[in-house]
């Protein structure tokens, strides 16, 4: 009966294109079937990975670990609510093991339906915060639904204490040193409501602390379930370590070992597009996503070799409407260079540029903004509808 | 320029009630002053940090409700602060609006006393207030203001108080009079995001007026116009609203 289901949505999306082709067939397949989630997980290993930040590229990372084990099934299109979940898994129908971004305020659905052998926890700050998802709320809903999951393993990011106060007093949890570049929301104890107190480790008067970790990082080496493993990662930033930290531990729960993890990871090289290079007339374009303040910290020290940056911001409704986020962005680090603000917001981030006294020139269409820069070497960062956007114009246009 | 003449700006509990990115307002005052050739600082008044006397303008934003609760309680019990504020010049944004009220309500007969210098108390509404608002404000020549409101709280104003301007599209306040925010000599508070001064340039040099004591030159900016421009035509946008998805997960009050 799913097999049936499932091959007439594949009719019904086949002429829509890439994430939105995905996540439409999934709308079909839960509209003929609303029990179709649960039945395409029943019998395999599904790992669930949430958090502000980092969902796509840890997952793609963990579904290449455990590549080294048979199929899996994965939502690589980073379509993460159930209907990308459910198209997932019936595209790899045989797959014994599934990797499963979702976003933070569909866990709950998600993991009713699936009851996955382990959920990820990465972190949890401020983004789109016009959907009601204030960092207490999503961790509330977050916590509601990882108690109804007492034998669910938890792979926790000890360095957030949001996130061990949402994980806390599940029986079982894996904590990874993953790192919090950004602490903004994290000043507050969540579970008591006072101020923590952040020396070399995090502490609140409540008792809540930071775990001893289970899996953290020695250098360009990770250590974890009594072994050393160098890893070596194509893909840049020092938080992009703490996701592959997070999906060696993941893993290694699901019987993957951490040298053959590490070996599998170190080939990935873009991740949905993410880190990509594409060549676009005169100019090569670096591509990067950064979408709400703690993505930006990470991704500002990215920026500093790059000749020219073009920054590319939409509001739109998967993005937020408000775009006061880019206030908490330190653009005032931002060395002088060509830049160019463009998107539908435009204007919005140039004048956050005006008043970080970052020169640059504002036009709404991102690929016209890349004709005023000199020829050569370009970032670009953008959030996430004008990520998209800014790659299917890039692709069209190549031919790709 | 002499150390006397630089302007204090007191940016209080930015790592508290930073939620809403209000501490743009700082950096908007902050610039606007050091344009003009006029020495400015921004003061971060941390909640492990000790108020320093003598800002000449203070700054507070906006959080979440346990961050509001705790703010409360650390602007009460920082005596010479609180008195400052009664006196000093004061943006007060979202729940910073909040607390220079009578109190909070939290809708189960609790109530969180404020700092009493605005004659206003606050109770959460039926829903959140999410959305583009567009007002026109009571300061004369300042005209129409935009911004981004995003609350529960909905908020009375005393006999006291006077509204900071008259809702034309969005919610304010919440209350029938159509008000929003308040306005007193000293203090301008609203419950606009954006951060408020950032798209509001007018309503930042009203309150830099009253500090430097006397009229400032025409600042313009690269993109400032069209940021007005943009927002001026969002608010009159029927906005898309994210009802399901809401209610779904609606302002829980915290333990």
């Amino acid at each position: 009966m799913v097999a049936a289901i499932a091959s007439v949505a594949s009719v019904a999306a086949r002429r829509i294109r890439g994430g939105e082709g995905v996540a439409t067939r999934g709308r079909v397949l839960l509209t003929l079937d609303p029990g179709a989630l649960s039945h395409l997980a029943r019998g395999r290993d599904v790992v669930l990975v949430t958090g502000t930040n980092g969902k796509t590229t840890t997952a793609h990372l963990l579904a290449a670990a455990l590549g080294t084990l048979g199929p899996v099934a994965h939502n690589a299109s980073g379509a993460n609510m159930s209907d990308g979940a459910v198209a997932a898994l019936a595209t790899r129908r045989h797959a014994p093991r599934a990797v499963l971004e979702v976003d933070e305020l569909h866990l709950a659905r998600v993991a009713d339906a699936v009851s996955p052998a382990v959920v990820v926890l990465l972190n949890l700050t401020r983004d789109q915060l016009d959907r009601g998802s204030e960092v207490a709320a999503v961790a509330t809903s977050i916590r509601k639904s990882l108690r109804r999951h007492p034998r669910t393993l938890v792979v926790a990011n000890r360095d957030d204490p949001v996130v061990v106060a949402t994980v806390e007093g599940m029986p079982r949890v894996t904590w990874v040193a993953a790192s919090a570049g950004w602490s903004g929301d994290a000043s507050l104890c969540l579970r008591c409501g006072r101020q923590l107190v952040a020396k070399h480790e995090w502490s609140c008067p409540c008792g809540l602390s930071q775990p001893q970790a289970d899996w953290e990082l020695d250098g360009a080496a990770v250590r974890g379930a009594g072994v050393t493993t160098p890893l070596h990662l194509r893909l840049p930033g020092r938080f992009n370590l703490g996701n592959a930290l997070a999906a060696m531990a993941a893993a290694h729960a699901l019987g993957v070992p951490p040298g053959a993890a590490a070996d599998a990871m170190a080939d990935l090289e873009s991740v949905a597009h993410r880190y990509a290079t594409v060549r676009h007339g005169s100019h090569e374009l670096h591509l990067l996503l950064a979408k709400n303040p703690a993505g930006w910290a990470e991704t500002l020290p990215l920026l500093k070799d790059y000749p020219a940056l073009l920054l590319v911001i939409n509001a739109r409704e998967a993005d937020g409407r408000d775009t006061s986020w880019l206030w908490d962005v330190p653009f005032e680090q931002l060395p002088p260079r060509p830049t160019v603000a463009s998107g539908d917001r435009a204007a919005d981030v140039g004048l956050r540029l005006s008043y970080a006294a970052v020169g640059h020139q504002t036009v709404d269409d991102p690929l016209a903004g890349l004709e005023l820069l000199p020829p050569g070497e370009v970032v670009a960062v953008a959030n996430y509808t004008a990520f998209a956007d800014l790659w299917r114009r890039l692709a069209v246009m190549s031919g790709r | 320029m002499s150390r006397e003449s630089t302007v204090r700006i007191g940016l209080l509990l930015p790592d508290v009630l930073g939620t809403y990115s209000d501490r743009g307002n700082a950096v908007v005052l902050a610039q606007r002053l050091l344009r003009r050739g006029i020495d400015a600082d921004v003061i971060m008044v941390t909640a492990g940090s000790s108020p320093p006397g003598g800002c000449d303008l203070y700054v507070i934003g906006g959080g979440e409700d346990a961050a509001q609760s705790f703010a409360a309680e650390w602007l009460l019990g920082h005596r010479d602060l609180r008195l400052a504020l009664q006196t000093t010049r004061v943006l007060a944004v979202c729940a910073g609006l909040q607390v220079l009220g009578q109190w909070v309500g939290d809708g189960h007969g609790r109530r969180q006393p404020g700092l009493g210098i605005l004659d206003l108390t606050t109770s959460p509404g039926p829903r959140r207030a999410v959305g583009e608002v567009l007002t026109r404000c009571a300061v004369p020549g300042v005209g129409l203001l935009t911004g981004f409101e995003n609350h529960r709280g909905m908020t009375q104003l005393g006999p006291d108080a006077a509204p900071l301007a008259a809702v034309m599209h969005g919610v304010g306040n919440g209350s029938v009079d159509g008000s929003e925010g308040a306005l007193t000599s000293t203090v301008v508070g609203t419950y606009m995001h954006g951060p408020v001064l950032a798209r509001n340039p007018v309503l930042a040099d009203h309150l830099l007026q009253g500090v430097v004591g006397g009229p400032l030159p025409a600042l313009e900016l690269p993109d400032q116009e069209g940021v007005r421009q943009l927002h001026l035509a969002l608010a009159h946008r029927p906005f898309e609203r994210l009802g399901p998805v809401r209610a779904a997960i609606d302002r829980r009050r915290s333990p």
